[in-house]
């Protein structure tokens, strides 16, 4: 086993394991618990099984197993900085209301 | 009428006393600043002048400042509302020519103009980016305007009553002019005089804004 399959099934159960901790502590909900479980589960087995990402590859019609991820990864990382931007402003108008608010009433 | 002018202001303790006396002088006594958060002595300033102040506990932006202020006159019962800089570049005397289509029930919204009818002492480059901007406008919303971001304009209470900015920051102006086209308000432009200052330029926004200003409209179209 290469050193770089041990460093990514570590990490992949860290980040797991942070999953867990964040479900039980209520953070997530269940859909997002079972979205971030496939992910990472997903990681540590293609870390172990690279061959995995060669099939996956040319399932998907992509040359290289890795470069199936890149492009996976580039799309949901995307993906996920689009929802980010759309809770952040929200919560940036909630926050001006209350400012607002809060500005009336020490008026 | 009824008229209040609020005046949105960040760390400006300098000018924002002569602007006020300055609307006092021209007989405007209804006054509302709100004070975004300034760090500097801008909210003792603003209590000393006499106007009505709000302070805003975190730095909300431009937009967020005027639209507390616009809440805040409509529940005075305002019938005209004039949005007015704090650094001195716009001049109390141009706010009776704003007011008077309102009062003749000719707009419902009145934009101050640097360039309709008159020779324009507006740098060269800042020229380029509003004129460019008006025509991005004309682009985007179908409103046909001489200038873009100019913070002097009068809003009947009507206007007032519908147009929402939730835009926080610089890009309130363009979220103005989108308003407008959308809701189909009679607007016009009246030819206003902006002075240049070392202060007001320093103080206003640079001209790179607009292409944030740009990537923000761009955004909340695809956010729809």
């Amino acid at each position: 086993m290469e050193l770089i399959q041990i460093l990514i099934v570590l990490f992949g159960l860290f980040a797991f394991s942070r999953v867990i901790i964040r479900f039980k502590k209520k953070d997530i909900a269940q859909g997002e618990f079972i979205f971030w479980t496939l992910i990472w589960l997903l990681v540590i087995l293609v870390a172990l099984l690279p061959n995995l990402s060669f099939h996956l590859a040319k399932w998907f019609g992509v040359d290289r197993g890795t470069d199936v991820f890149v492009y996976l990864g580039l799309a949901l990382l995307f993906y996920m900085v689009f929802r980010l931007y759309v809770k952040l402003e929200k919560a940036e108008q909630g926050l001006t209301k209350v400012v607002r608010e809060v500005s009336f009433e020490k008026k | 009428m009824n008229t209040w002018i609020i005046i949105p202001a960040h760390n400006e303790e300098n000018k924002l006393k002569e602007v006020v006396s300055g609307l006092n002088r021209n007989g405007y006594t209804n006054i509302v600043i709100v004070d975004d958060c300034s760090g500097d002595n801008t909210s003792t300033v603003a209590s000393n002048s006499g106007a009505v102040v709000l302070r805003h506990l975190i730095n909300r932006g431009q937009g967020a400042a005027l639209q507390t202020g616009i809440d805040y006159a409509l529940e005075q019962g305002a019938e005209a509302i004039i949005t007015f800089d704090a650094d001195g570049q716009h001049c109390a005397e141009d706010i009776s020519k704003l007011i008077e289509p309102i009062e003749e029930d000719k707009a419902d919204m009145v934009l101050g103009s640097r360039f309709l009818n008159q020779p324009s002492n507006v740098p060269f480059i800042r020229r380029l980016f509003l004129r460019g901007g008006a025509l991005i406008f004309r682009l985007f919303y179908g409103v046909k305007l001489t200038d873009s971001h100019n913070g002097l304009r009068a809003l009947s209470r009507k206007a007032a009553e519908q147009i929402e900015i939730t835009g926080d920051g610089s890009e309130h102006a363009s979220e103005i002019i989108e308003e407008i086209g959308k809701k189909r308000l009679r607007y016009i432009e009246v030819p206003v005089t902006i002075t240049y200052t070392n202060y007001s330029i320093q103080h206003g926004q640079s001209s790179w804004a607009a292409f944030k200003i740009l990537f923000k409209m761009l955004m909340k179209g695809f956010l729809r």
